[in-house]
């Protein structure tokens, strides 16, 4: 029997699961070796749980999402969270941070028509997770390092050191030591393979915090290139604002202020 | 006599929405296309924010067109700091356009859209039987994923579009490394319009308001003036004196109307039909071959029209590529001014309209994004209600089908427009 794999969606922009789509060179074979039973951006069939894996893409937004997850993983062996929106929060986790009702009154005009929950929460505030793959989007190589180490049972290789261990795998020069460009690099999860640095561009974070990131170093150098309070902060909230690295990180330099 | 139909899901869009039919003898008596997916409120959380993150945040209203919204935001950007970005620049970002419209095309044709005509699941099952078609499809979409990727860092919210230009141009071998697979691509979307143009399409037309950009001599991308084939021919900066957004209950979308008049129709179909003069001669002989010369007004045959709109992008790919000239710079400065500014852009299902007020010190304090999606809303409700009366000895499985593919057939991007189809068919 071929493993049975689910791929859902919560509060997303449905990237992170096009990945698997966009794995042009990959897509037929991984349809050869599982059995994708239920993925609605993709198929009309529905088959039944018990799943052997699950991929969760998206965040928890309303009460009835909150309901749904719990299902979802009653109904399957192993889940895993796909993208920053499902490990964070994703960039709709920026409400966190503000009066929702503000929020509802700036996009509706009738405020009492939406639903929603007054923060947005990754999977794992609501039920246990088996793996995390960050990212926004995730990579497409990691996705598939990811099932097929899962469906082997072996462990994935997915490294948590940061971006900058790539930059040197990709021979780029350092774009805050070359040209004095805000990078958040140290402090970023490797996974993209250092693409902005690449492209001339600081990154911005979309993979999320590394491990034991020093986001005070990290802060006093940007100090230094000329970035402001407003600056710092305003870049550790965007993909990624809710992780808790960047939460504490962005809410000391606010606090300080 | 009482039937009804049910499903919770429709599959094959991107996002979460719902649909409630409620037929009568041959008549539809209740009629409710809502879309469920949970808000994101972006148009809150940009106010306070920078207006060069303009790009870089509203990319991730939708993993499938973010180059539209980077288009439509850089353009509204440029515009409210009165800055003109053209040349070079200009065409390298209708360059990655292509690569965005070819992805999303393809994936729709292939992935989303033909498996319904040909009986299939998905497209991993069609791909049991016609494994060769699948692959030529999968091939065509990663040379448009190439395309993006080349330009943009990655296929999915790529990191290399700014206001003002780019962080990075590429090099002409770069780009020259690209053309035999684009040219090879090219002759494989015209066999994919003759390949779909074959399949059974009900006889069904409607009487559209087509709206799209224009542009005075290209097929456009991003354009300065909108118009319509019942009178509408405006600036982007009038947008807001001809149409609304509607609130509705049931719907975490908004809905777009025309003020004076209601539903209107935006996508390939609206494009095609508006600047068909635009179109190389030979997609203009294509299209009359498949027997839509000029126009298009049925909606499941607008799988033809994305198919021709393929073929148009890896051509005005290899013209681009042709009489590229790296620039001297890959951005022109900008500063932050206080004003508003407008922009739109054709995202691979419609226009794209996008409206910022800055102030001085650059940051957002209001911010107005209209998604193609809500765009059609009305118009998808509109086909539906049309298409059932005269229809309704067809069996529930087939009806059902039928209308599904009807929504598919707008490409509904629900994640755009907020996403999550459950559709439900009572007859009574
Ligand atoms: S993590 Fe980013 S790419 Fe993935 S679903 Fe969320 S917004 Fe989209
Ligand atoms: S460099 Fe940083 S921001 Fe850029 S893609 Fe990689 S993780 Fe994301």
């Amino acid at each position: 029997m071929r493993p049975k794999l689910a791929v859902l969606k919560f509060a997303s922009c449905d990237g992170c699961q096009l990945s698997l789509l966009d794995a042009e060179d990959e897509l037929l074979d991984i349809v050869g070796a599982i059995d994708v039973a239920y993925f609605p951006e993709a198929s009309r069939e529905y088959i039944d749980g018990p799943y052997d894996l699950t991929l969760i893409e998206g965040s928890v937004t309303t009460e009835h999402d909150r309901e749904r997850l719990r299902k979802i993983r009653d109904d399957t062996a192993m889940l895993v969270s796909i993208g920053a929106c499902a490990t964070a929060g994703g960039v709709q986790a920026l409400k966190n941070f503000g009066d929702v009702d503000e929020f509802v009154r700036v996009v509706y005009a009738e405020p009492d028509y939406i639903s929603t929950l007054s923060t947005s929460t990754p999977i794992n505030d609501h039920v246990k997770v088996d793996f995390e793959l960050r990212g926004c989007p995730i990579d497409k190589y990691q996705l598939i390092e990811l099932i097929a180490a899962l469906l082997a049972g072996r462990k994935p290789n997915i490294p948590t050191y940061p971006v900058c261990v790539e930059c040197k795998a990709r021979g780029n020069p350092c774009v805050m030591v070359a040209h004095g460009t805000p990078c958040l690099g140290p402090i970023t999860q490797a996974g993209c393979g250092a693409i902005c640095p690449a492209y001339n561009r600081g990154c911005y974070g979309c993979f999320g915090p590394s491990e034991s990131p020093n986001t005070d170093s990290l802060e006093t150098w940007w100090q230094g290139l000329g970035v402001t309070d407003d600056e710092w902060i305003r870049t550790l909230r965007t993909f990624n604002a809710g992780a808790p690295t960047f939460v504490e990180a962005s809410t000391r330099t606010e606090t300080r202020r | 006599m009482s039937r009804t139909i049910n499903v919770d899901y429709l599959a094959r869009v991107e996002g979460e929405g719902a649909m409630y039919l409620e037929i009568e003898g041959d008549l539809v008596k209740d009629l409710q296309f809502s879309i469920f997916e949970p808000p994101r409120f972006f148009e809150a959380f940009m106010r306070g924010r920078h207006f060069t993150e303009a790009p870089d945040l509203t990319a991730r209203i939708c993993g499938i067109c973010p180059i539209a919204y980077q288009m439509s935001a850089v353009a509204a950007m440029e515009d409210a700091i009165d800055v003109t970005v053209d040349g070079q620049l200009h065409e390298l970002r209708r360059l990655i356009y292509c690569g965005e419209w070819i992805e999303s095309h393809v994936l729709h044709v292939y992935m989303l859209h033909a498996p319904d005509f040909l009986g299939y699941q998905s497209a991993i099952h069609m791909a049991a039987d016609h494994a060769d078609i699948v692959k030529r499809g999968l091939r065509m979409k990663k040379v448009g994923n190439d395309v993006v990727a080349l330009l943009g860092g990655r296929e999915i919210h790529p990191i290399n579009v700014k206001v003002g230009g780019f962080y990075r141009v590429p090099t002409r071998d770069e780009l020259d490394a690209m053309t035999t697979d684009l040219e090879w691509a090219y002759e494989a979307a015209i066999e994919t319009a003759r390949w779909v143009a074959q399949f059974h399409f009900p006889d069904f037309e409607r009487p559209y308001e087509f709206v799209s950009t224009v542009h005075p001599t290209q097929y456009p991308f991003m354009g300065s003036r909108i118009v319509s084939d019942q009178g509408i021919d405006i600036s982007v900066e009038e947008w807001n004196d001809v149409f609304e957004e509607l609130h509705v209950e049931r719907s975490n979308a908004l809905h777009a109307r025309i003020k004076a008049r209601g539903a209107y129709h935006v996508g390939p179909m609206a494009r095609y039909s508006l600047n068909f003069d635009k179109l190389p001669a030979e997609l203009q002989a294509l299209g009359a071959e498949l027997g839509i010369a000029h126009e298009c007004r049925n909606p499941y045959k607008s799988i033809i029209v994305r198919s021709i709109e393929v073929a148009l992008a890896y051509r005005l790919a290899l013209d681009i590529i042709d009489r590229y000239e790296p620039p001297s710079s890959a951005a022109v400065p900008v500063t932050a001014t206080a004003g508003e500014g407008h922009g739109v852009s054709e995202a691979p299902r419609g226009l794209l309209y996008h409206r910022y007020l800055i102030d001085a010190g650059g940051l957002i304090t209001d911010a107005q994004i209209t998604p193609p999606t809500a765009q059609n809303q009305l118009s998808i409700e509109e086909d539906l209600m049309a298409y059932v009366p005269g229809r309704t000895h067809l069996d529930d499985d087939t009806l059902q089908w039928q209308l599904e593919q009807a929504i598919r057939a707008y490409d509904p991007c629900i994640s755009c427009a907020t996403h999550f189809l459950d559709l439900t068919v009572r007859r009574s």
